[in-house]
């Protein structure tokens, strides 16, 4: 065993020495440090852990950790993460990304995440608006959200991503608040150790596109009942609260996705058998 | 001295019936009595769209030498019954040397095959079947045609009992009964076409798809992991691999569109697992985004394209070969990757082998152009040799600090560093990029990183697999795919007349091979190009990439007609002055 596995890894071990393009006040610093410590508390091996993700200012969080990463193309990333968690069980991947680059462009795919339950951790930083473009309203932005690309708005119903992927059978499902560190660092860690598909919202404020997200520290609150295992029960509450309670709302039992492939393989060269007159 | 009976090398013979009525089920044993007896043999199948009750035809070809075309014309045709026939007219031309077999109670003959002045005669085939208790009447027509061509009863027998064995011994004995009374049913209106006895011997031949021999390529070269989303004609590779996955460990997951199939193999791969996927053109263009990530992350992938009829959805179960341009063009920005195209049902299995090398080789996307007629033609061929491709991508063995996943390194490729190994975290990335991976916008490392991407390629030794070459002479033909067997049978016709002719069938469509293209062109100054594709995409390829001599011939159709051996053969006759 390396020497170097038995010194305890610090949430610094984590992170890379690049600087991130995000603007000053971002709540996505925050989810990079919350990730940081959730793998610290982890003791997770930085080698051992990849983190996938698609395009947008959330996207880019592979680079700033000091973990394996691919940052491919805009919505991709569930599926560029499942390849790679099938294909090597062994490491803990992470796939992390926005409201536009899950819901709308990559919404297919969280459906079919969600309901193939494959043990990925799914981190999204909402901030309702596609901030890498400038400022357009996604799938999660108020109908009346003024911007240029939608004047007066979309006039469309915000996407509801936690009703959706217990529906689509997220086996954990959450929200968090990029504010509050420490809280999202310990709704993460119980996202990533349990199996199957983990959903976790991050509520992470765009200062520069949606100023007022800066009040969301005072609208945010702590689910008021506890979690469950009844995805009907949560469903009931995920449909009825304001979208600001956070908290871990649903913890699932169903099985995951069997990623063991045979063990004992034949030789390859039985397999032409078949062939034969 | 009696004269001796006449046989026949090859024979073609068309089975056509509405769907349901079995044709291809008989196709499909008469081609397996007639391998088992030493034939090779070739079958296809022109269906409709409808997945049941439509129109069905079983098109087969049987030789004493290997065969993987249709003749022009069929010898014999076994209609049971014509509902749909009008809708395969076109693909089985009848001449007045053919013979027809038809059911009097099935009505008026197609004009087609009045037309065609074909020999029609009458068999009672309903009639026969209803002889025996859940007879059938496609068991009739097989052992009709069998009894024409002189293919053994013991064998198609003893095939019969192993092939339907799992539908009860009722079934066996009342299909045994039926292909008897058909095999007699011809000997009264003394209808034979024998074949000549085949001298094939030994035990070193198959009877094989194209899409299996994909399958069983890419499992060669060392493919492990498969993400699929069916699509006809390629969905056969998928199911082939899945079935043999288990066996070697590898795994296979379903994904919910090409999108999502394209980037799990690009997963996969990134994680140190060879990994593939096979498409066709719609799932293809799809895909094509993300072929461009596996370029710009150096990934490499092999992406399996088994072209229809295009565009959009065009016609799904019949060929064509029009997403050449697709694949060599289709990726944004400049994007170098493979591509290549097997020439025969048998080189499917090369060319898949050869194209996972490639890939890990040169950490690239390596598109494998197949289509539906390599695809789901099945035929009897020899062995194909084993082959010494296997994927062998360079990796980080030891741990390094100040580890660059995109080094700037003498011929391009730089060692990947596979995830869990200690220190060599980076992030594969679709953003240009220092040698370190990090985004970077600046001049010198996009210009830098695009030089270090085309020199994989360029510097990479591709050997003789670019294409494989044959004939002398100043007349050479050019082609790819699935073409390529039509025109070595029209260079055998011209050389027979002691004519000398050049073939050249290209396997290695991209990068280009200029040097190697003029080496085979030397001498030549007449060249015919032929390709099934509308608009000539080869042909233009070719201009755009090589000299070429001054006197170019094209023949070019869009599919699903083929192009024939005598077309080629009278072009070149034409070009010669002949």
């Amino acid at each position: 065993m390396n020497v170097q596995a038995e010194i305890p890894y610090k949430a610094s071990a984590y992170k890379s020495d690049l600087k991130p393009v995000w603007c000053p006040g971002c709540g996505d610093y925050h989810v990079l440090l919350s990730m940081s410590k959730a793998l610290a508390e982890l003791q997770r091996k930085p080698e051992e852990v990849a983190v996938v993700s698609g395009i947008g200012c959330s996207s880019r969080m592979p680079a700033y950790l000091n973990c394996y990463g691919f940052h491919g193309v805009h919505g991709r990333a569930l599926p560029l993460a499942t390849g790679l968690k099938v294909a090597r069980p062994d490491l803990t991947v992470l796939v992390a990304g926005g409201d536009g680059d899950g819901f709308s462009i990559g919404g297919n795919h969280f459906l079919h995440a969600c309901r193939r339950n494959i043990d990925l951790t799914y981190i999204v930083m909402d901030n309702r608006v596609y901030g890498m473009t400038k400022g357009q309203p996604s799938p999660t932005t108020e109908p009346d959200w003024d911007s240029a690309l939608s004047p007066g708005g979309t006039g469309l119903s915000p996407f509801h991503p936690l009703v959706i992927a217990l529906a689509s059978g997220a086996n954990f499902v959450a929200r968090a608040f990029s504010g509050e560190v420490n809280r999202t660092a310990e709704i993460l860690v119980e996202a990533i150790e349990h199996p199957g598909f983990s959903f976790v919202q991050i509520l992470s404020p765009c200062v520069t596109f949606r100023p007022e997200q800066r009040n969301w520290k005072d609208m945010i609150h702590p689910a008021p009942v506890g979690e469950t295992d009844d995805p009907g029960r949560a469903a009931r509450r995920i449909m009825t609260d304001d979208n600001f309670n956070i908290g871990i709302l649903y913890r699932g039992t169903r099985r995951p996705y069997d990623t063991k492939s045979n063990q004992n393989p034949k030789a390859l060269d039985q397999l032409d058998t078949g062939f034969a007159i | 001295m009696a004269e001796p009976k006449k046989t026949y090398d090859t024979l073609s013979v068309a089975i056509t019936g509405s769907g349901g009525a079995g044709a291809m089920t008989t196709g499909g044993l008469l081609l397996d009595t007639a391998a088992k007896a030493g034939w090779y043999g070739l079958q296809t199948r022109s269906v409709g769209p409808q997945i049941r009750g439509g129109e069905a035809a079983a098109l087969l070809r049987f030789s004493t030498q290997p065969v993987e075309i249709h003749g022009t014309f069929f010898d014999l045709l076994v209609a049971l019954d014509w509902l749909n026939f009008k809708s395969f007219a076109a693909e089985i031309r009848l001449t007045p040397q053919s013979i027809v077999i038809r059911d009097p109670a099935s009505g008026d003959l197609p004009e087609a095959v009045v037309a065609s002045g074909a020999k029609i005669v009458d068999l009672p085939i309903k009639a026969l079947a209803a002889e025996t208790e859940g007879g059938r009447i496609n068991m009739v027509a097989l052992g009709i045609a069998a009894g024409i061509l002189g293919l053994s009863q013991e064998i198609m027998a003893a095939l019969i009992d192993e092939r339907l064995g799992s539908k009860g011994e009722k079934a066996v004995s009342a299909s045994l009964a039926c292909t008897m009374t058909g095999y007699k049913s011809v000997e009264a209106p003394g209808i034979k076409m024998p074949l000549t006895p085949s001298s094939r011997t030994g035990d070193k031949h198959w009877i094989i798809t194209g899409n299996e021999a994909v399958g069983l390529g890419a499992v060669r070269g060392g493919i492990k992991f498969a993400a699929a989303y069916p699509i006809t004609p390629a969905t056969e590779i998928l199911e082939w691999l899945s079935s043999v996955f288990s066996d070697i460990g590898g795994t296979l997951v379903q994904a919910e569109d090409e999108l999502a199939s394209i980037n799990m193999i690009i997963g996969a791969s990134y994680g140190g697992v060879p990994a593939l996927t096979a498409t066709s053109g719609p799932g293809f263009a799809l895909m094509t985004e993300s072929i461009g990530l596996a370029t710009a992350a150096e990934v490499p992938i092999v992406v399996v394209d088994v072209m229809r009829g295009g565009p959009s959805t065009g016609i799904p179960t019949k060929s064509e070969q029009s997403d050449l341009n697709i694949a060599v063009y289709g990726l944004h920005g400049d994007a170098p990757h493979v591509v290549v195209a097997p020439i025969s049902i048998a080189d499917c299995l090369f060319t898949a082998q050869w194209a996972v090398h490639l890939a890990e080789a040169m950490q690239v996307p390596a598109v494998v152009l197949s289509d539906q007629f390599l695809g789901q033609a099945r035929a009897v061929v020899d062995r194909p040799d084993n082959l010494a491709f296997f994927a062998k991508r360079q990796t980080v063995t030891k741990s390094a600090k100040d580890y660059n996943r995109y080094a700037l390194t003498a011929n391009g490729v730089s060692p990947m560093a596979l995830p869990g190994m200690e220190d060599c975290q980076y992030t594969a990335d679709g953003l240009e990029h220092s040698p370190r991976g990090s985004p970077s916008t600046r001049a010198e490392d996009h210009l830098s990183q695009l030089d270090k991407r085309q020199k994989k390629l360029d510097d990479f030794d591709f050997g003789q697999h670019w294409a494989d070459i044959d004939g002398e002479g100043d007349v050479a033909i050019l082609t790819w795919g699935s073409s390529t067997s039509t025109v070595v049978e029209a260079a055998k016709m011209v050389r027979a007349e002691g004519i000398d002719v050049r073939t050249i069938a290209v396997r290695l469509l991209a990068p280009c091979q200029p040097e190697q293209m003029a080496e085979a062109l030397e001498g030549v100054d007449k060249l015919l190009v032929v390709e099934q594709s509308h608009s000539g995409q080869f042909l233009k390829y070719l201009k755009a990439h090589y000299d070429l001599p001054t006197k170019v011939a094209t023949l070019h159709r869009a599919g699903p007609l083929a192009i024939d051996a005598s077309e080629i053969y009278a072009e070149i006759k034409k070009g010669l002055g002949a």
